[in-house]
């Protein structure tokens, strides 16, 4: 069992049956009063977020979900396309099964897909992954006011903040926990 | 040697001035970078290539829009991990600089404040013998004191109450509170508490001290009473809004008061989520008139004992402060610490000793007084509008 200090992004719990995962969590106390966590859940089966408020300590019953690496093969319309590398079985995810872990996903890369009664439901992405950027202005405008970040579309159609001396084309390390820019890798 | 130049007041320069510029190399171009300060970021023109992420010193000459006929003195190896999103450079230029000089500007006018209500500042220990006992309240053990177990206080309540027995008009305290186990968007375990204390008055008056408080803030930093908020703008004009408990239970939860008095968590369940998101809205809100269990420390009201005269006051949802009419009978205090102290024996909390020096302070005589105890970080959130408790401080707890 987990308790509500176990809470963070992507934990996977049962709600009477249903698996869910938590998209965003928060501590909450008044004052003088009880501690609890507020969450946002995503219906794994459905793709459907709902609230929750959790009493602090409350147990949560974690759901039982089975890993199997695949290969993500294509995106169409929307619905990804996953295959099983030994039984070339196939699957799909849609994009709201996904939530933003369709961001992540390059073709022909592997990635574990998550199964709840032999069910496919979601993918677990590595906690980095490498993606190279589609579209940035050029970073030298010699502007007098603002902070060092600018806006770049990454070649999965993620959009980050990047500091501005990146330039398009280049492989930038996204940690997929916050979907924020962590560090340029460097060319070999 | 010329002065340095802060890089945003460079346009206010006529063109050919000799300037001293220093900060960091943040982006490379043709001929020249481009170099970013506390204040902002400058094109400077020159001819060899430069590390990215130096820091560097230039004297030059202020044309239109850039530095030319520059000498760049390098102060130390650059790298581009400097931009990676932990190092300190990210995190703390930019908007949470600009939130850091507003915070020390409200720290200089919340002292301006007082001083001129005529309160005294003072500073309490950090570490005290008996922290409060409220029930869904942990303290910080300070390990190595020996035979003499201390706590870090959660708020300076007992030793501020104490000073009161001198009957001065008042004493405030800028300090430190620590709570064990509270981290979140509006929680720190280690926060500013701004807490004071006016003998011969009542929660009235803490009310009022409030809202001239926020107002002068506001208009200080802001140049006028309408603040940001997290979320949404709020005018911290006065008067504010008054909502008893027993009235926003009707209007925003739709239960009468009978239903809560005898089950506490339920009355916090709907507190957090029905009641705080409405309050404060537009308009800064009391709520007041706390039910006699939920009194705390703030004195039953003399003319109906179901209520205390206990409130707090909202901005855009964010409790912002806990104030009382202050409970001073000696008796009335020693049971209700006794009985704090059984609930939290009931559910395994650590049970702290009663003050005894406090408990004599009362008995001894403590004028009528009014108290207020007010997050600080969380009131620099909301004329600021930062939406998380981190974006106002230097070093968030997971950043020590």
């Amino acid at each position: 069992m987990y308790d509500t200090s176990d809470i963070k992004k992507n934990l996977k719990i049962k709600i009477e049956g249903v698996p869910f995962t938590v998209v965003d969590f928060q501590f909450v106390k008044p004052g003088k009063g009880n501690a609890f966590t507020r969450t946002k859940l995503r219906n794994m089966f459905t793709g459907a977020v709902i609230e929750r408020t959790f009493r602090s300590n409350e147990k949560l019953e974690p759901a039982d979900l089975e890993e199997r690496q695949m290969q993500f093969l294509y995106k169409e319309a929307d619905n990804f396309v996953f295959m099983d590398t030994a039984s070339y079985d196939q699957l799909q995810l849609s994009a709201d099964q996904l939530g933003d872990n369709r961001w992540y996903l390059i073709d022909g890369t592997n990635v574990d897909v998550l199964f709840f009664n032999e069910k496919p439901i979601g993918v677990t992405p590595p906690t980095f992954v490498v993606l190279k950027v589609l579209r940035t202005e050029p970073g030298f405008k010699g502007d007098t006011s603002g902070g060092a970040m600018k806006p770049a579309t990454m070649e999965t159609g993620l959009e980050v903040s990047v500091p501005l001396f990146i330039n398009e084309g280049e492989t930038l390390k996204i940690d997929t926990r916050t979907g924020a820019y962590s560090e340029r890798v460097n060319k070999k | 040697m010329l002065p340095r130049s802060a890089a945003s007041a460079l346009a206010t320069l006529p063109p050919a001035t000799r300037v001293r510029v220093a900060g960091r190399v943040i982006a490379l171009a043709e001929g020249g970078f481009t170099l970013q300060d506390d204040t902002g970021c400058v094109k400077v023109s020159f001819d060899r290539a430069q590390p990215l992420g130096a820091i560097v010193q230039v004297h030059g000459v202020w044309r239109e829009g850039r530095i030319d006929d520059s000498v760049v003195v390098v102060e130390s190896r650059g790298s581009d991990k400097f931009t990676r999103a932990d190092s300190d450079f990210t995190f703390l230029s930019g908007k949470r600089l600009t939130n850091l000089r507003a915070r020390a500007r409200l720290l200089r006018a919340a002292r301006t404040f007082f001083d001129a209500e005529g309160l005294l500042e003072i500073e309490t220990p950090a570490m005290v013998p008996c922290p409060g006992l409220d029930v869904h309240l942990d303290a910080i053990e300070v390990l190595g004191m020996g035979r003499a177990p201390r706590w870090l206080h959660t708020s300076p309540e007992y030793q501020m109450k104490r000073m009161l027995a001198t009957t001065l008009p008042g004493v405030y305290q800028i300090g430190k509170a620590f709570r064990r186990g509270e981290k979140g968007k509006l929680h720190e375990p280690e926060f500013t508490m701004l807490e004071w204390y006016r003998t011969f008055e009542d929660a009235e008056s803490m009310m009022r001290d409030t809202e001239r408080l926020v107002s002068a803030l506001s208009t200080n930093l802001l140049g006028s009473t309408q603040v940001p908020g997290i979320s949404r703008p709020v005018d911290v004009a006065a008067p504010w809004e008054r909502v008893s408990v027993e009235e926003a239970l009707r209007r925003y939860a739709g239960v009468g008061l009978e239903s809560v008095v005898n089950d506490e968590e339920r009355f916090y369940r709907l507190l957090v989520e029905k009641i705080e998101p409405e309050l404060g809205r537009g308009k800064p809100t009391f709520l007041t008139d706390y039910p006699a269990p939920f009194a705390s420390l703030a004195r039953l009201s003399p003319g109906d004992s179901r209520f205390s005269e206990r409130f707090e006051a909202y901005i855009d949802g964010v409790e912002l402060c806990n104030g009382f009419t202050e409970l001073v009978d000696s008796v009335e205090q020693q049971k209700r610490l006794e009985q704090d102290q059984e609930t939290r024996e009931k559910v395994g909390s650590t049970v702290y000793p009663i003050d005894a020096r406090f408990i004599a302070a009362l008995e001894d005589g403590v004028p009528p007084s009014g108290g207020n105890a007010l997050g600080f970080d969380r009131l620099v959130m909301v004329l600021t509008g930062a939406q998380h408790i981190d974006e106002v401080l230097a070093f968030p707890v997971s950043r020590v």
